[in-house]
Formats: structure tokens, C-alpha cells, sequence
């Protein structure tokens, strides 16, 4: 009856059915009993009312008749939920990569993609690894989900079903562009994604700068743009020697981006305000980021043109 | 010297002229009915902010993209609307409220067993309010961590964390000590003849809701507290950078915040077991079942924390023996469901405001009770955790349940606080305002919920947008029955038609003593019956 998909579908849905089919009996019960109760025994009728004594054996059926079915309905839902935490031993394995606010992808060989591309069919494994805060691996059409924790290393496997391409959503909360945090599954055959995977070009042997990798690293660009769009914060492109305008307590100033301002602006964040950006935004990265780091941050910005 | 006694007799505690003149008589009292109506006061301006607040958050919702604000104001106004709501409404609401003025009348005593002590956790409650309030408008920013403060996000950001969760800090010392203030009135002050059984069942109610509150609440403040030194000296106790374990944090955090739901919630059963007996004339049935359910909820109550969460990666074996307590803990909610509706049977149902009110308090908690059947479910939970399933659910136990509790509360006992009376025919529309206009707003939030819309966010996509348009056209009908509903209160207080002492009818001790009630309350003493509800 119900089957969609992933492997999950069918075990979660039958429980919604169950637990709701049951809570829609007792509620439109409750509901009718009370309207009911109004009208037959409503005080314009003049009818004294009439008093009753306790009975232990209705207040024992009341008891015990819910919880069987409470009972009932744990069953199910522990049934179906049992086998989302066992994937099969072969199960391919790809691991979940969240930073703020994007998911990436790393497969076998350290192949990285930016939208998570599975075999039709074939069991896999979802180790889900966070650099930084809690994000929730979530992909409603899949009944999948499961929270990314840093320094944990939680997991999720599944067997997608059918050909097609799906929303990943991030479900905890993780800051400014939390609700942005969004990815794709798309399901294709096993020799298109053979294919596929065969020329994904391997971007961990690129070379890059040691300055972008910390900036990468430390999730500094989920709010800056290296390309010159505005995210959260100002772009970093062209950013060194131009000139910034300023707002701090004692009014707005321009200043010329140098070194010393752009180790300020990473240390010191919310001593002086970029104009036409909110204050507390961005964190301190005092403790976080070494002078050196910063040092490497400014030797790449200065490539940047 | 006949003269003497009436005039005596007569000074209500609105009139009683003390030590201390004008608002120093209310700010310096430490008479519970007093106390009572500060907390009233500054509790109902809290609810009116977050519940604008709210309507705001509705209003940014109803198209996608970018509508009257910006994502980092959204973050934060969620934020306080969470911790306003929480911590200086619904915690507070019903017990420092109702508790305060009608838990010594109801067992017969003159004042509760510590009426500084009383005064001054008042006085803590401000305090914490606003520190809440000031975090909003200090340099860094407001918060944006939401009410949960989850590390290691809130170990991190740049906004006013501090601020806040020192509020949270501070005002979960007014609710220990209120509790505490509580638990010993209802140990030593009842009335000779008053034993634990003859107690009206708001009392008990309010007894389990003391314990939990003295028992909890402490935990939350320390995990508050170890928050804090983590932001101010990187301890690592909550951010894994530092070899802190985030899930750590969650426990504790929920350890406390899910026993805190039944500190809202069982004043508010509390509440409509006092109501129905009185509008039905019936003595109420099951009074040990539903005593000792406010007992079991209590208990069990605190073991079931972990289905908060049950996506964070918890063992196997956690999650189903919280999955397992989970639907356990529902079942002394459906014992007290099922013991109004028998009190209802055969009785002379009068449908007044405050029984409108209290059915529909029913009708609205059994939706949300049931809806926490499908989070309680391992299968289930793992599609609808975090998801605006989680927040229509929340919404319908806490202001379907407490809320309307709340309201039913207000209109059953104004009579009773200001001796006046106010509108029946207004109190009519403006309950249907706010019913339909409840329903509207969080119905929809199931549904999208299930389809995989997830919570706290500010953008979302073009399928999921005509649930949040009903939503909101339901936010704004709300926010009209709500001040509708306010108004009518406000007008009554005033120039309402003065009320009788006992205007339903009622069997309890408070309506046996004059509206307004004199200073002490009771000018004699107070006849006890066996049964606090006897209408034979
Ligand atoms: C949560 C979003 C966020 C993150 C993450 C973030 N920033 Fe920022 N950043 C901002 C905002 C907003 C501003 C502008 C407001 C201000 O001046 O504080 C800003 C300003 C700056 C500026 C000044 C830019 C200018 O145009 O003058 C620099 C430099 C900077 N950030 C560097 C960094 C570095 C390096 C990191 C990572 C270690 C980082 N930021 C991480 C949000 C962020
Ligand atoms: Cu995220
Ligand atoms: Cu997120």
C-alpha cells in the first residue's frame, strides 16, 4: 500500500496510518461525546442533575484499554524504526560532509560532489561528519533522518528506491542561512552512476592556497563569497586596499582595507560594523584562528582581485 | 458594635488600606491576592509582546524569500518570542497566577506559608524579565541560538547569549522558590478539618507541579550556568573543539525542559477539573484517579526526556525505552479526559465562557496529546523531529492546552478577583474568534510538517507555501479574538455589574466568601466538607 522512494516508506507510513487512524477514532469521539453531553444535558432543560458514585472498574477499563493500544502503537513504530539503524554489511558507503549551510559529498577514493548521486536499488551508508555546529541530515521523500553532531560520528543508510531526484533539508537549527542549507539526491541507474562517478573530477589533488583552505575550514564562506555576491557578509573579492565605510559607536568613517583592518574584522568583529550589515553576526574568531592563519587569510584575499 | 463587624467584613483586599499608599500598597504587598495580580499583570503584558512577536515571524512566513525581514531578525525574534513564552509565560502563568490567589483560599488558609518569600520571588521574576529584555538591546546583538540554546551553535555565536540564558538562570530561581512557597502552604496551612483528600483537586494539581518545579529546575540552572563558563573561559564541556560532547548539553538541557512542560500543563488540567464539576453541578468524577494522575504525569514525567532526541544519534536501545515511557506517560492524560467527560454525564450543563473555554481545552489538548503519540513513535518521529510538526504540536499542548487553560481560569474566577462581571455575549465572539483563528494558524503546520517542512526556517520552498498562508491569515484572526478577548476582560474589571459571591454556583471555598475577598479571606472559619465537591 504504501511504497515510495526508499526502503523506510512503506514501514513509516503504515505506522503514521496506525497512530493516526487510532488518533482520529478517539478524538472525534471525545469531541462528539462532549457536544453531545452539551445538548442532551443542557441546563435549559431543567433536568437536576444526577450525582454518581466512583467506579474503580470503569476507571481500571479507561486505563488499561489505552494502553494496550499505546502498546500497539509502540510496536509498530519500534518494528519499522529497527532496521534503519542496520544497513547491510556491503552497503556503499559515502560520507555526509556539513558545514554552514552546505551539504557536500565524499565518495570511496575522495571524490567530493555537491549533490549526493546514489545507485537505484543499492543499499548505502551515510557517515555524516559536521565541521562545525549541529545540522540535521534530512530527506523528507526518504523517511530519513538523522541529526550531524561535531565529533560524533552518527550514521544512516538507506536503499533508494526510484529513479529521480529529491530534496536533502537541513532540520537543526544552524545559524543565519539555516533554512538555505539545501541539497539534492538524485537517484539514477547503476551504470549512469558509474558513469558519473568515473568523471567526477577530484578535487582533494587540487592545489589551493593554504589561506583558502583555512578560510574553507572554518566556515567563513558560508557568509563571504569569493566571487563578488553578497551572502551574509560582505565578498571577500576585491575586499583588500579598497575602501570600507565604517560604522562604530561614535559614528560612520572610511577606512582603506589593510592588513591591520582585516585582522581586526576577524578578531575584533564587532568593534566597527561594515555599513548596511548587522552587528553580531559574525562570531569572535579570537582563540579559534592563529596570527598565522590570518596572516595566510590575507596572503590569499590579496589574489582576489 | 453589629456596625463594626460588617464594615470589617467588607474591606475587600482591592480596598484595603495597609502600610503603604498608592503603588507602593501593590509593589511592597505581600498579601497572596496582590501578588497575585502583579504576576497577572506583568505576565499578561509579556504574553501580549511575544504573542506580536509571533504574529511577526507569521507574517515574514506567508510568501518565500525575503517579506518584512530580514533572516538574522527572524533567528532572533524567534529567539525571545521562545524565551518570553517559556520561561516568563507559560512556567509562571497558571501557578504564580491562579496558584498564588486561590491555592490558600481553596484549602482554607489565610495566606500561603511564606508571603515575603512570595513577594520577593516576584520581585526575582522581574529581575530575570528584564535581563530577558535588555539582551535584546545590547551591543552584539540579540540572541539567535532559539530557546533551546543548543552548543556547540550557542557556544559560538557572536550575539547575547550570555545575557540571555542568565535571565533563564534568574528566572527559574522565582519558580523554585514559588514551588517550594507552595508545597509548604499545602503541607501546613490547610484548614483544620482539610485533609490531603479533601483538597479540590487545583490544589493537587498545583502540589505536583511544586515538586517538579523545586526538583527540575535546578538542573536547568546548572546547565545554564556551565553554558556560560564555556562561552567565557572555553572549558569544553559542550563544544567538542574543546573535547566538550554537544549531546551532553541536550540531555541536561531536556532533563529539565521536558518536566517544565508539565509545570505548564497540570495547573491548566487543574484548572478545567474545577470548572467542569461547577458548570455541570456534578459532583467530579474519578477525584483519587485524577489526583493521583497529576502524581503519575509528575513521576513519569521525568524519564522521558529523551524523545527530544531521538535523531541526535542516541544508542539503539535509548531510543526505544524512551520511545516506550513515552506513550506510557500519555496514558494518565487520557485517565483525566475520559474522568471530565464522566463528570459531564447526567449533569445540568450550563455552557458559559468558562466552560466554552474549558471544552474546548480539551478538544485542543487531545489533538496535541495525540500528535505526541506520532512524535513518541521511533518510526514516526524520524520523519516529523524538527519539522513545524513539532511546533503545531507544541503549540496546541501549550496554548491549546495551557492557554486556553489560562483563559478558562480568567474567566471563571474574575468574578471571583474583581467582583465585577464582564460581558457574557462579547466573551462568546471572542472565544469563537480565537478558536478559529487557533486552528487556522497551527492546523496547517501537520500537515507541512509531515510533507518535510522543516522548523526555524526562515525561507522555505514554493510547495509548502499555501499551508503557511492559511497559517497566517489564521495568526491574525487569532490576534484579533485575543484582543477582543481582552478587551471584554478589561471593560468588565471596571464597569462591569457588580458579581455575587457565588455567581456559578460553585462548591469550592472561594466561592463561599465575598467577591472581592476581604483581606484574610475567610472571616470565619470556613466550613470543610468531605468532598470538596458536593452538590447534594
Ligand atoms: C555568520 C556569518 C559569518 C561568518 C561565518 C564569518 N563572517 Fe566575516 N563578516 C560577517 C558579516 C555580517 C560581516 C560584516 C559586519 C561586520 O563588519 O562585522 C563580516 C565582516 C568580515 C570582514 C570585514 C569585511 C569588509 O568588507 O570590510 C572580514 C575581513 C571578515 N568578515 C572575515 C571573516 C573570516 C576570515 C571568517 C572565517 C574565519 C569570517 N569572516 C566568518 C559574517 C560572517
Ligand atoms: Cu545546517
Ligand atoms: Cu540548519
Amino acid at each position: 500500500m504504501f511504497s515510495g522512494a526508499s526502503n523506510f516508506v512503506n514501514g513509516v507510513d503504515k505506522t503514521f496510518f496506525i497512530i493516526l487512524g487510532i488518533s482520529f477514532f478517539f478524538l472525534i469521539g471525545i469531541t462528539f461525546t462532549m457536544i453531545f453531553f452539551v445538548l442532551k444535558y443542557n441546563r435549559k432543560k431543567k433536568i437536576a442533575a444526577v450525582q454518581l458514585k466512583d467506579n474503580t472498574w470503569l476507571e481500571i477499563t479507561w486505563t488499561l484499554v489505552p494502553l494496550a493500544l499505546v502498546m500497539g502503537m509502540f510496536y509498530y513504530g519500534y518494528m519499522a524504526f529497527i532496521p534503519t539503524r542496520y544497513p547491510p554489511k556491503d552497503a556503499m558507503e559515502v560520507k555526509v560532509i556539513a558545514r554552514m549551510w552546505k551539504w557536500s559529498f565524499e565518495y570511496k577514493g575522495g571524490k567530493q560532489s555537491d549533490s549526493l548521486v546514489l545507485p537505484v536499488n543499492k543499499a548505502v551508508k551515510l557517515n555524516l561528519e559536521s565541521m562545525d555546529v549541529i545540522h540535521g541530515f534530512f530527506i523528507p521523500s526518504f523517511r530519513l533522518k538523522e541529526d550531524v553532531v561535531p565529533g560524533k560520528h552518527n550514521y544512516t543508510w538507506c536503499i533508494p528506491e526510484e529513479i529521480g531526484q529529491y530534496e536533502i533539508m537541513c532540520s537543526s537549527y544552524c545559524g543565519v542561512r539555516h533554512s538555505y542549507m539545501e541539497g539534492q539526491v538524485v537517484v539514477v541507474s547503476e551504470d549512469d552512476f558509474n558513469k558519473w562517478l568515473a568523471a567526477l573530477p577530484d578535487k582533494s589533488k587540487e592545489t589551493k592556497s593554504e589561506g583558502f583552505k583555512i578560510l574553507q575550514n572554518n566556515g567563513c564562506m558560508g557568509c563571504h563569497s569569493i566571487d563578488g555576491s553578497k551572502i551574509v557578509g560582505p565578498s571577500f573579492k576585491g575586499l583588500y586596499g579598497s575602501t570600507v565605510e565604517l560604522v562604530a559607536d561614535d559614528g560612520t568613517k572610511k577606512i582603506t582595507a589593510d592588513s591591520t583592518y582585516i585582522k581586526e574584522s576577524i578578531f575584533l568583529p564587532d568593534k566597527e560594523i561594515v555599513a548596511g550589515y548587522q552587528k553580531g553576526i559574525m562570531k569572535s574568531y579570537d582563540n579559534i584562528l592563529k596570527k598565522e592563519d590570518v596572516s595566510k587569510i590575507i596572503e590569499y584575499l590579496k589574489t582576489i582581485k | 458594635m453589629i456596625n463594626a463587624t460588617t464594615t470589617m467584613e467588607s474591606v475587600s483586599y482591592l480596598d484595603h488600606k495597609g502600610k503603604y499608599k498608592g503603588i507602593f500598597a501593590w509593589i511592597f504587598a505581600t498579601d497572596h491576592k496582590r501578588i497575585a495580580l502583579l504576576y497577572l499583570y506583568a505576565i499578561s503584558t509579556f504574553f501580549v509582546i511575544g504573542a506580536i512577536l509571533g504574529l511577526l515571524m507569521r507574517l515574514e512566513l506567508i510568501s518565500p524569500g525575503q517579506t518584512i525581514m530580514t533572516a538574522q531578525t527572524y533567528n532572533g525574534i524567534f529567539t525571545v518570542h521562545g524565551i518570553m513564552m517559556i520561561f516568563m509565560v507559560v512556567i509562571p502563568g497558571l501557578s504564580a497566577i491562579f496558584g498564588n490567589f486561590f491555592l490558600p483560599i481553596l484549602i482554607g488558609a489565610k495566606d500561603v506559608a511564606f508571603p515575603r518569600l512570595n513577594l520577593f520571588s516576584w520581585y526575582i521574576f522581574i529581575t530575570g524579565s528584564i535581563l530577558a529584555v535588555l539582551s535584546q538591546f545590547l551591543r552584539s546583538g540579540p540572541p539567535d541560538t532559539g530557546w533551546t540554546f543548543y552548543a556547540p551553535y550557542s557556544t559560538a555565536t557572536g550575539t547575547n547569549v550570555i545575557f540571555a540564558t542568565t535571565a533563564a538562570f534568574v528566572l527559574g530561581f522565582s519558580s523554585i522558590l514559588t514551588g517550594l512557597n507552595f508545597i509548604v502552604t499545602i503541607h501546613r496551612m490547610r484548614a483544620p478539618k482539610m485533609k490531603f483528600f479533601s483538597m479540590p483537586l487545583f490544589p493537587w494539581s498545583i502540589y505536583a507541579t511544586a515538586w517538579i518545579q523545586v526538583l527540575a529546575t535546578p538542573i536547568i540552572a546548572i546547565t545554564l550556568l556551565m553554558l556560560i563558563a564555556e562561552r567565557l573561559f572555553k572549558i569544553g564541556f559542550f563544544d567538542p573543539a574543546y573535547g566538550g560532547d554537544p549531546i551532553l548539553f541536550q540531555h541536561m538541557f531536556w532533563i529539565y525542559s521536558h518536566p517544565a512542560v508539565y509545570i505548564m500543563i497540570l495547573p491548566a488540567m487543574g484548572v478545567i477539573t474545577e470548572i467542569i464539576p461547577t458548570f455541570c453541578q456534578r459532583k467530579v468524577y474519578g477525584y483519587k484517579a485524577i489526583a493521583m494522575s497529576s502524581l503519575a504525569i509528575a513521576g513519569v514525567g521525568y524519564l522521558v526526556w529523551g524523545h527530544h532526541m531521538f535523531t541526535s544519534g542516541m544508542s539503539e536501545t535509548a531510543r526505544w525505552v524512551f520511545s516506550l515511557l513515552t506513550f506510557i506517560v500519555a496514558i494518565p492524560s487520557a485517565v483525566k479526559v475520559f474522568n471530565w467527560l464522566a463528570t459531564m454525564y447526567k449533569g445540568s450543563i450550563d455552557l458559559k465562557p468558562p466552560l466554552l473555554y474549558a471544552l474546548s481545552f480539551i478538544f485542543l489538548f487531545s489533538i496535541g496529546g495525540l500528535t505526541g503519540l506520532v512524535l513518541g513513535s521511533l518510526a514516526t518521529n524520524i520523519q516529523v523531529h524538527d519539522t513545524s510538526f513539532v511546533v503545531a504540536h507544541f503549540h496546541y499542548i501549550v496554548f491549546g492546552g495551557m492557554g486556553f487553560g489560562f483563559f478558562a481560569a480568567l474567566h471563571y474566577w474574575f468574578p471571583k478577583i474583581y467582583g465585577r462581571m464582564y460581558n457574557f455575549r462579547r466573551a462568546n465572539i471572542a472565544w469563537g474568534i480565537l478558536f478559529v483563528g487557533f486552528n487556522l494558524l497551527y492546523f496547517p503546520l501537520f500537515i507541512i510538517g509531515m510533507q518535510g517542512m522543516p522548523r526555524r526556517y526562515y525561507d522555505y520552498l514554493p510547495q509548502f507555501q499555501t499551508g503557511h498562508v492559511i497559517s497566517t491569515i489564521g495568526g491574525i484572526i487569532l490576534i484579533i479574538g485575543l484582543f477582543l478577548m481582552i478587551r471584554n476582560l478589561v471593560l468588565g474589571a471596571r464597569k462591569g455589574a457588580k458579581a455575587p459571591a457565588n455567581p456559578w454556583n460553585g462548591s469550592t471555598l472561594e466561592w463561599q466568601i465575598v467577591s472581592p475577598p476581604p483581606q484574610e479571606n475567610f472571616d470565619e472559619d470556613p466550613l470543610i466538607k468531605n468532598n470538596p465537591y458536593d452538590y447534594e
